[in-house]
């Protein structure tokens, strides 16, 4: 077993891809999603002996092929990703075990058992965003993320034709978005002849009093993983995406896409380009902080006039994205921890809420709408009320980890002075009451007659999973704390010293 | 001028990416759209292997005398992301051809027609 060991951060990247590959070519219906689930347990296993190698070592270097960095690829993991790796290790199993009816009704049976290649293709691909210390790699793992979650979008087309224009749109504004990542790599490439990240960053040193060239780069690559990544403006693809999508997609993406790319988004910031701090002071006050804060506006009023749940979820999404960005473009460290905090929060909160409304959908066969769903709090008790807490978390009452999330957040802004951020962050929350009440009233206090209908084990499991783990992070905080403290101790003390 | 004459392939690569995203922007019919993606994306190719030119240099190939070669890295690099193109090219041309299947048309003001009389 020691290879199991050795080459642990090569594995969790590795064994879903292949058995991805394996899994196309089984035709059975149920199979594939068993053999999912033993690969995503083992993912699980090996992604905690990441955290205790990491709470050993601090920081384990992976070279493929033993090639050294700069010249071969490496895989690093510290304090920075090992917390993003484990959430996203546990969450990709609950969804997986959730995705299973919904496909089955969402998608033509036949193609379910290869639904869940492209969801392995996926689930690998995100993981190598989280792990990757190469910038050209990254490229490639965002290329095939984004080829896989387009397939995956598409197949909403059974449910709704509509799928198909979002994916499409995805397709070209994603490979838009990817091609300037490329450029910028090729402006970096050709000033310091390096990839590798923690080269980059002594190669970069050389120019210190800045160069055009790299300023350039660094704008293209800032901008191609502000279109993956979704940060307003450049958020056209997403709601579509996300609401035309089987569920158990959006689901999954929801949660951990978006979130994955903004690590690296961050980790290229405050790692990367730590030593061009007058240059990143502009871009972080006058182009990210501005328009974060837009976006949660934008975003939430937008979702207050939706009429349909997903599409709503989708624009919350793109406020929620703002409170991330907002919290990173502080430059200080307790601004990072915030951002960290709410990435794994929302994760939950968020997937939580797409899982409820997905198991709406199927009970409906139909799109859920705010005038569609009346009543159902009486009639499907179960995954209402985790959907309320899902609400309220979101919304960020105490005794929930959205709660954790504003106070952070809030300390951060208290902590650098911004008093007018602080108020409009405030007013946002309240107006994220009003899409929320909207959804509860509708699912409580509509008077329609209808009687307790049985519901799905399969569902509803997951969902408390989750819903109950809002709840244990909102009143026990300290795991979430301690694993974002210790990404943004280790992205800031690393530069420091 | 010996500037422009001297950073040609920057204007080269300059000229491609603006005409592939301008074909991207303005055109209504899908498979225009994948075709500007693809000049698109050829732009950065280009930038790319353009970047490692060594003038005089030869490729990169063992040689018994000593020779001044070109940088291999970037072209290695290049050939990864023209796969990925050609698998975003296949991708989009699937969904065409399902866009198709779903709406018998593939101009975009036709569909959003459509869309907006099924919205009523």
């Amino acid at each position: 077993m020691n290879f199991l060991i050795d080459d642990a951060p090569a594995l969790v990247v590795i064994l879903p891809l292949i058995v991805s590959a394996i899994i196309a070519f089984i035709p059975s219906s149920r199979w594939p999603w068993i053999i999912s689930m033993i690969t995503l347990i083992g993912h699980l296993f090996i992604s905690f002996e990441l955290l205790s190698m990491v709470k050993k070592t601090g920081v384990i270097l992976y070279e493929f092929g033993n090639w050294q960095p700069p010249w071969g690829i490496a895989f690093k993991i510290d304090g920075v990703n090992i917390g993003l790796q484990i959430i996203f290790s546990i969450f990709v199993l609950i969804t997986t075990f959730y995705s299973r009816k919904i496909f089955l009704s969402e998608i033509h049976p036949d193609d379910t058992g290869k639904t869940y290649s492209l969801w392995l293709l996926a689930i690998g691909s995100l993981n190598g965003i989280i792990l990757t210390n190469d910038i050209f790699n990254l490229f490639v793992f965002l290329e095939i993320s984004a080829l896989s979650s387009i397939s995956l979008i598409a197949l909403g087309a059974g449910m709704n034709r509509r799928a198909l224009l979002a994916a499409f749109n995805y397709l070209i504004i994603g490979a838009i978005g990817a091609t300037f990542y490329v450029i910028g790599v090729g402006f970096a490439y050709s000033m310091t002849g390096t990839l590798n990240m923690s080269d980059l960053v002594v190669q970069l040193s050389q120019y210190s009093s800045g160069q055009l060239a790299i300023f350039a780069g660094m704008s293209f690559m800032l901008i191609g993983l502000m279109v993956k990544s979704a940060v307003f403006p450049l958020h056209l693809w997403l709601p579509a995406a996300y609401s035309y999508a089987p569920s158990a997609v959006s689901t999954l993406f929801a949660a951990l896409a978006t979130k994955a790319i903004l690590y690296f988004f961050v980790r290229l910031i405050y790692e990367v380009f730590r030593i061009y701090d007058h240059y990143l002071v502009i871009f972080l006050d006058y182009v990210l902080m501005p328009l974060s804060v837009t976006a949660i506006f934008v975003g939430t009023v937008i979702a207050i006039y939706q009429e349909d749940i997903k599409k709503l979820l989708a624009f919350s999404s793109i406020a929620q994205i703002g409170y991330i960005t907002l919290a990173f473009s502080l430059n200080e460290q307790s601004g990072i921890t915030a951002g960290f905090i709410h990435i794994f929060n929302h994760a939950l909160i968020k997937g939580g809420l797409f899982m409820a409304i997905g198991y709406f959908a199927i009970v409906s066969q139909d799109r859920v709408t705010l005038s569609s769903i009346s009543g159902y709090g009486q009639k499907y008790p179960i995954t209402s009320f985790a959907l309320l807490i899902c609400g309220v978390s979101l919304i960020g009452i105490p005794l929930t980890n959205g709660f954790v999330s504003k106070l952070y957040l809030f300390q951060a802004l208290y902590f650098n002075q911004m008093f007018i951020t602080i108020a409009l962050v405030a007013i946002s929350s309240a107006l994220a009451v009003i899409y929320f009440w909207k959804i509860i009233e509708r699912l409580w206090f509509s008077t329609t007659t209808v009687k307790v209908a049985p519901e799905d084990p399969a569902i509803y499991i997951p969902l408390w999973i989750i819903a109950i783990s809002i709840i244990v992070f909102g009143i026990f905080s300290a795991p979430i704390i301690e694993l974002a403290t210790m990404a943004s101790s280790d992205l800031f003390g690393a530069i420091s010293n | 001028m010996t500037d422009f004459l001297y950073f040609w392939n920057h204007f080269a690569f300059i000229l491609l990416m603006v005409g592939g995203l301008f074909i991207i922007i303005t055109s209504q019919n899908y498979i225009k759209k994948i075709v500007g993606l693809a000049i698109f994306q050829t732009s950065v190719f280009v930038f790319f292997v353009s970047l490692a030119k060594i003038i005089d240099g030869t490729a990169p190939i063992l040689m018994k005398v000593e020779a001044i070669y070109s940088n291999p890295l970037p072209h290695v690099l290049i050939l990864t992301a023209i796969v990925v193109g050609v698998a975003t090219s296949a991708l989009g041309l699937a969904l065409v051809l399902q866009i198709y299947k779903n709406y018998n048309t593939i101009e975009e003001k036709e569909i959003e027609a459509e869309e907006l009389k099924s919205e009523r």
